[in-house]
Formats: structure tokens, sequence, C-alpha cells
């Protein structure tokens, strides 16, 4: 059997990040609904804006950050590349590109899910059916990795997929974290002032990580645990040090079992990440600055993306174009 | 077992003096379709719509389609579906097996003549500038040997039924004929929907296609590759058959490239693949002559691979189908393909072709205009459906239209007898109703010929239309070679 095409490569890795964004999207909007909206009310939802840093892109349409004007520029807003119903399109064009390759179970879930989300309407993301919505969402990316894991045969592409979705999960993670941690701290002189608890119960839950958490943690909350929490923990398979070691795993084993001599750039990232991650304490972290540490691991996380890309996918180099319309960094 | 109803269902439906796919002749029933058009009888109307329903989103969620793209927007259409299967006798199925086999053999001999020895244009058998001024002509394949001198290796022959049941051949499609994917898909579309319509009935099986036309593929690989890499190339996923190119490549199970993931290194083909660039033996492209390389042929082309055509000069990459075979499925070379057949096998054509006068003749022309209302005037340059003039069918000013562009460039056309096109009953909204149909065999030629037994059905659902392209409200039926 020949080598994997580069290009389907970059569509499968593409396709599972696009699929794994959605779904993290979908928890967000969930969460923000359910467990926030009693004491803040419609400010909640600028606070999704800023996860994504998408302000600018949504005051450039909308005059006022309202609940509905919110949540349709997130699912269904087609001119707004990160909405659910964009990150879905991406999926499935990816799809398109490797249906040579993928199972036909995994393309028509897909490709019925897509055609599910452009059949909604307005009134499909009204405050009493928004969390039947998001759980909607989130179970068909959920039926999509199942179907994956049950029927993807396990070539070059799979070990391209399994990165993909690690690389997002991390990248999600970090998010969440990084802007409540500003929400939550205005100043450097608050850091250790009390918090809204609930905020950071519904961070945790942003990354359906409440439970888990509290197995681990009986009794009390803090923002530092929870932050150490969802960075460190070893066996919570969204935090991004759990995300890493997966990452790297994948990789070292592609390498090995295909004889491949490219990857040597993301190889060394992908360390060097574990490093850092490894030797660290939540406590340093937060003294050193937590903004600067979740930077310096984004900035770690686009380059392990960039060096698959040169490597293995033939891209050229960082912030290069995309191919074509079914891929894009 | 008498349903009224049902009953009702089949008594009403009238072929008004067609030949009927179903039914035969009138007076002079096939016995070899009653237990099938029983059956549907006896399922009745609502059933019926309630499974072609079924199949239908069957269709769309399996993404069977093909992209219609309009300035705003794409929308994926599929190609609809008529429940109501198709049936070929064994006897006349051994007629169209042989009748097409007859016509690909002479076709890649006429191929091979053409662009060596021009034997036949010597003996003025085919006019020589019908062949050596035909834009479809390639001077640059003279002198190159194919693998087995065969040129056209996937060929898909259409064949329309006259009046009296007798099997004519319209057209030939000796380049990128499509189509293929639709005729496994809609059997195991049947297999689903349908098991008790086709129990016990003894169909021949189609869904070998895909390992017939990598044999095929593997046996024109260079010499001395012994397991060679075959490659489907395609336009890529924007291509409106995207989805028969996907089919193809898993039925094979090679892998679906498109022009950028090809390289050509020292008059070899490699492909771009993770461990960097691997070789490839055997390209089945489904992209026209002009676009395979820019350096050959069409500069501006992004779909091919430059270089492409040096590695195939040297024999180090095997095309299918070969380049330049469009000079033997033009519709003027068409009239002579009866004339062909008899100059390079001695034989007379099992499958005749539809009566065919080439207007570049005088006489074909004169013929032409003094019987333009009751002719079918064809562009031969054209492909699915467009451009033609239906003379019985056309308006006064149509017809005069037709004869002004006939004048101005005559050579540019052909006129056929209006063919009585045999129909199949079609399942509409209120019952069941003949539509005219057509048939695309599909052949397929490495050392040898095989030919998938059926073939694409195709229907045309509006009444009383006689154009079955899809681009033009055709649909597509099974179609069940019965043992």
């Amino acid at each position: 059997m020949s080598n994997l095409l580069a290009r389907y490569a970059d569509a499968a890795f593409w396709m599972a990040r696009y699929v794994e964004r959605a779904e993290n999207l979908a928890r967000v909007l969930d969460v923000n609904e359910t467990f926030s909206r009693d004491t803040r009310g419609g400010r909640n939802w600028l606070s999704v804006l800023q996860l994504y840093d998408d302000g600018e892109r949504f005051h450039d349409r909308h005059d006022e950050a309202t609940a509905a004007a919110v949540r349709h520029f997130y699912v269904l807003d087609p001119e707004n590349p990160d909405s659910i119903l964009s990150a879905i399109r991406t999926a499935r064009e990816n799809a398109r590109t490797l249906r040579p390759l993928i199972s036909t179970e995994m393309w028509i879930q897909l490709n019925i899910f897509y055609n599910r989300l452009r059949a909604l309407a307005p009134e499909d993301l009204s405050e009493p059916r928004i969390a039947r919505l998001c759980s909607f969402i989130k179970e068909s990316c959920q039926a999509h990795t199942g179907i994956t894991e049950g029927t993807f045969y396990r070539d070059a592409g799979w070990s391209f997929y399994q990165m993909g979705r690690a690389l997002e999960r991390a990248d999600q993670t970090t998010r969440l974290l990084d802007v409540k941690y500003h929400l939550l701290l205005p100043g450097p002189a608050a850091v250790g002032s009390p918090v809204d608890l609930s905020q950071w119960n519904a961070l945790l839950r942003s990354a359906s990580g409440y439970h888990a958490y509290r197995r681990v943690r009986p009794s009390g909350m803090t923002p530092a645990s929870v932050a150490g929490f969802l960075l460190f923990h070893d066996d919570f398979p969204r935090s991004v040090n759990a995300c890493i070691k997966a990452l790297g795993a994948t990789l070292s084993d592609l390498r090995t079992r295909y004889g491949l001599t490219g990857g040597v750039q993301a190889m060394a990232e992908v360390e060097a990440l574990r490093g850092s991650l490894e030797g660290a304490s939540i406590e340093a972290v937060i003294a050193g600055g937590l903004h600067e540490y979740i930077d310096g691991i984004q900035v770690r996380l686009m380059a392990i993306t960039d060096g698959l890309g040169q490597e293995f996918f033939g891209r050229a180099s960082a912030g290069s174009e995309a191919p074509q319309a079914a891929t894009e960094g | 077992m008498k349903d009224k109803g049902a009953a009702g269902l089949l008594e009403h439906y009238d072929p008004q003096g067609y030949f009927c796919e179903m039914l035969g002749l009138p007076g002079q029933p096939t016995g070899f379709t009653r237990p099938v058009w029983e059956r549907i009888g006896r399922l009745g109307l609502d059933e019926l719509h309630a499974r072609a329903r079924d199949a239908e989103l069957e269709l769309y969620n399996f993404g069977i389609t093909f992209t219609v793209y309009t300035q705003k927007d794409s929308i994926d259409r599929i190609l609809p579906f008529d429940v109501i299967p198709r049936l070929i006798s064994p006897e006349d199925w051994q007629t169209i097996e042989t009748g097409v086999t007859q016509r690909v053999t002479a076709i890649n001999l006429f191929l091979h003549d053409v662009y060596h020895d021009r034997k036949i244009l010597k003996d003025g058998v085919v006019p020589r500038e019908l062949v050596l001024g035909n834009k479809n002509y390639r001077p640059e394949m003279c002198g190159l040997d194919v693998p087995f001198g065969t040129y056209v290796h996937i060929n898909g022959t259409d064949l329309v039924r006259d009046h009296a049941g007798q099997f004519l051949v319209l057209e030939d499609n000796g380049r990128s004929p499509s189509g293929v994917s639709y005729v496994v898909e809609n059997r195991h579309l049947m297999q689903r929907a349908f098991p008790d319509l086709m129990a016990d009935i003894g169909i021949k099986p189609v869904s070998n296609y895909g390992q017939k036309l990598h044999e095929a593929l593997a046996e024109i690989a260079p010499p001395g590759v012994d397991d060679p890499q075959v490659v489907l190339l395609s336009p890529g996923t924007y291509n409106s058959a995207y989805f028969e190119h996907i089919f193809l490549a898993r039925e094979m199970g090679v892998p679906l490239v498109e022009g950028r993931d090809l390289v050509v290194e020292d008059d070899r083909v490699y492909m771009r693949t993770i461990a960097g660039l691997e070789p490839v033996h055997v390209i089945y492209r489904r992209i026209n002559d002009d676009f395979l390389d820019p350096e050959a042929f069409d500069p501006t082309s992004l779909l091919g691979a430059a270089g492409l055509f040096g590695a195939y000069r040297k024999g180090h990459v095997a095309l299918a189908n070969a380049i330049g075979t469009g000079v033997a499925d033009d519709k003027a070379v068409y009239a002579y393909m009866p004339r062909i057949i008899a100059y390079y096998l001695d034989e007379e054509p099992i499958l005749p072709n539809v009566e065919t006068n080439i207007c570049r003749e005088p006489e074909g022309l004169k013929h032409t205009l003094a019987h333009l209302d009751k002719l079918v005037v064809k562009p031969v340059g054209e492909s699915g459906g467009y451009g033609i003039t239906i003379g019985p069918r056309a308006s006064r000013k149509e017809l005069e239209t037709c004869r002004k562009q006939l004048e101005a460039d005559p050579a540019n056309y052909i006129s056929q007898p209006m063919v009585e096109l045999s129909v199949a009953p079609t399942l509409v909204e209120t019952g069941i109703e003949p539509r005219h149909v057509d048939l695309r065999p599909f052949v397929v030629t490495g050392r040898s010929t095989w030919v998938l037994p059926g073939g694409l059905s195709r229907v045309a659902l509006t009444k009383g239309s006689i154009v079955v392209n899809s681009s033009q409200g055709g649909g597509s039926k099974d179609t069940w070679v019965l043992e």
C-alpha cells in the first residue's frame, strides 16, 4: 500500500479540528446559557465574544450583544468562519476531500449533520430551545468521533486525525482558561481576592470537567486549583497536558511505524511543550502570570501545527494561505 | 393476489404505441418481465411512493449528488432515481454485449491507424480532413504505441431502441464517459429498498466493476512494474462528477489525486505523500486532454501536471483513456462507424447506427435542409444534449434559426431521422406512465474487453421529452440483465 497523500493528511487533521471546535463551542454556549445567566444577564454573552476574541468582528455587524444576536453569530451565521455552521461546513468539505479514504458511515453522518444545521431556523436558537440544540450539536460531534473511532482504517490518516483532535482540544482549553482568568482578575492587585465561584463552576463545565474535578477535589474550589486541573492533570482528557501527551505519543508512533523522516520540528515543539507542562506548578505559573504562560502554550501549539504543515502537508510556512477552502489554519 | 387498486395501477399504464421495455410491442407481450411487473402491481402506488421517497433521501444523505453552481451558491442535487427497474432479456444482452465489444474493437483499431499509417484515410474510407482537421485530433500522439493497442480503456456507448425494439447506437463516448457510479449505486439502492421485488429473479451482478477496472488498468502498466501504482486523477471536489471519482477510487482501492498531488521528475510521475514522492504507474484520468499537461497542451491548465506528456511518451506512465481518443467519438466520425467496422473487422455492425446525414457533404446538407421539420439536427462538437434542434417539435422560428446555422457552417452538423425512442414504465405522482429511456453500457478494455452487464438507463422524466441528460431533467433507473 502506498503512503498517505500529503493532501489527505492535511484534510484529516483539519476535519478533526473543526468538529472538535464545533463541539467545544456548543458546550460553551450551553454552559453560558444554563449556569451564568442568573446574576450577570446579558453581559455574559460578551464573555463568549471575548473568549474567541471576536468582539470587533461581531460589532462590525451588530449594534448590541444581545443574547439572540450572539447565539446566531456563533451557531448559524454563515459569514462567521468560526460559527458552528461554518466549522461543520469546513469539516464536511474536508470529509468530501477524504471520501476515498474515510468510511461511508463517517461521511453520511457528517453530511446529514451539516444538512440539519443548514435547515435550522432562527427560532430554533430561541432561549427555550438553545439547550436542546446545543445537546444535538454536541452529540452529533461525539457521534462523529465515535463513528470515526469505530470505522476509520488505522493508517497514517488516523494518526493525523487524532493529532488534530488533541491539538484543538488543548487549544480550546487554554482559551477557556485565559479569558476567564482575565475576567476574574481585573488587576494585578486582585490576585487572590474573593471570586465568583459560579464562574469557575461554569468554566469547568465548559470543559466538561466539573465532575472529574469534584472527584479529584471533593471539597473546596479555588481558581488556582481549577486552573491547575485544566492545565496539568494527567488523566482528564481535555487538560492541556493530557492532550499534548497524546499528541506526542501519536506523532512518535506515526514516525516510527511508517519510517518517516519528517516531523522533526513538530516533535521538538511537542517535547518542549511537554517539558514546560510537566515541570510546572500552578502557584509558580500564577506568580509568573497565567496569561503569559497560556500565551506561551498557544505559540507552541501554532508551531506544532506549522511544523506538521511544512513537513507532512506540503504547506509553505507559518500563516501561508490554505491550499483550498476545505482546509484553513 | 387480486388487489383491486394494484390491478388498476397496471391497467392504466399505456405505452401509447411506443416500444415498451416492460411490455414489448402492443399485442406481443414480453414474457420475461412478467414476474417483476406483477410484483410492482401488487405493491401499489402508495407503497411505491413511500419507498421512492426513502430511496431519494438515502441518495441525498449518501451525498450521491452532482453539484450545480449558480453565481452565489452551490447546490447538491441528486440524479433523480426512478424505482421501477428497466429489464433486459438474456438474448438482448447477448446482442448488446457483442455489439459494443465489436464497436470498441473497431474504434481502437481506427485510433491506432489514425496515429500510425493512416491506411483508412489513404483508402478514402473516412475523409482525411474529418480526422486531421478535428479539434480532438492530437498530432502529438503520432507514432506513439500504447499497450495492446488499446486507446479507449473505458467506453460508454449510448444506445436507444426504436419503435420495433431494435437497438441502435446513438453516440460513442470514448473520452471520459461518466455514469457508472450510478449503475452500481442504483443497484445497491434497489437491494435495500426492494428486496421483495428482486427475490429469485436472477439478475447479473454489477458490483465487481471496480475490480474489473483495476485489473484492466494494472494490465497497461509500464513493462517491468510488478505491483503498479494506479491512481485516479480528478479535477477536484468542485467538479460536478466528483462523486463518481470518489466512487471509482474507493472501488479500486487507489488514491484519488489532483494535479497538485503529482510531480514529474526526469520523465517519471510521482505523487506527494507524507513520506515524500512515490512513483505512479497508471493514471485513470477524469480530466480532458487539454488540461493534462500545461507544457504539452493548454498552458493555463492548473488541473494536470507539468511534464506528464513527456513521461507518457517515454512509456513511464500509462493513461486511461489514451490521449486523442476524441477523434473517434466525434459525432461526424460516428456517421462513418459502420464503414470503419467493415474496414477493420470485415463484419457487419451488430448494433446499427441511427441513419445519419453528414451535412459537410453536399447531399447530406441538401437532404437535411429539405426535411428540416422531420429531422433532428445536432452540432458535432457539443455534448450534454445542447444545441440540438428537434425538427418535428421545433417552432417555425427555431427551424429558421437552425437553417441559418446549417447554411453558415454545414460541417458542424449532422442530422438524423427522429427515432421513436422506447419507453419504460416510470413512477409519477398520479401513477405509472411511459417515459423515454436510453442505455449506456460501460465497456472496459485492457488486454481484452469486458462489458458491465446492464449499464446506465437514463430516463427523460418530463412527459413526452426525449432528452435524457441529467443537465436537462433526466433521471436514471436500475438496469437488470436477467440470467
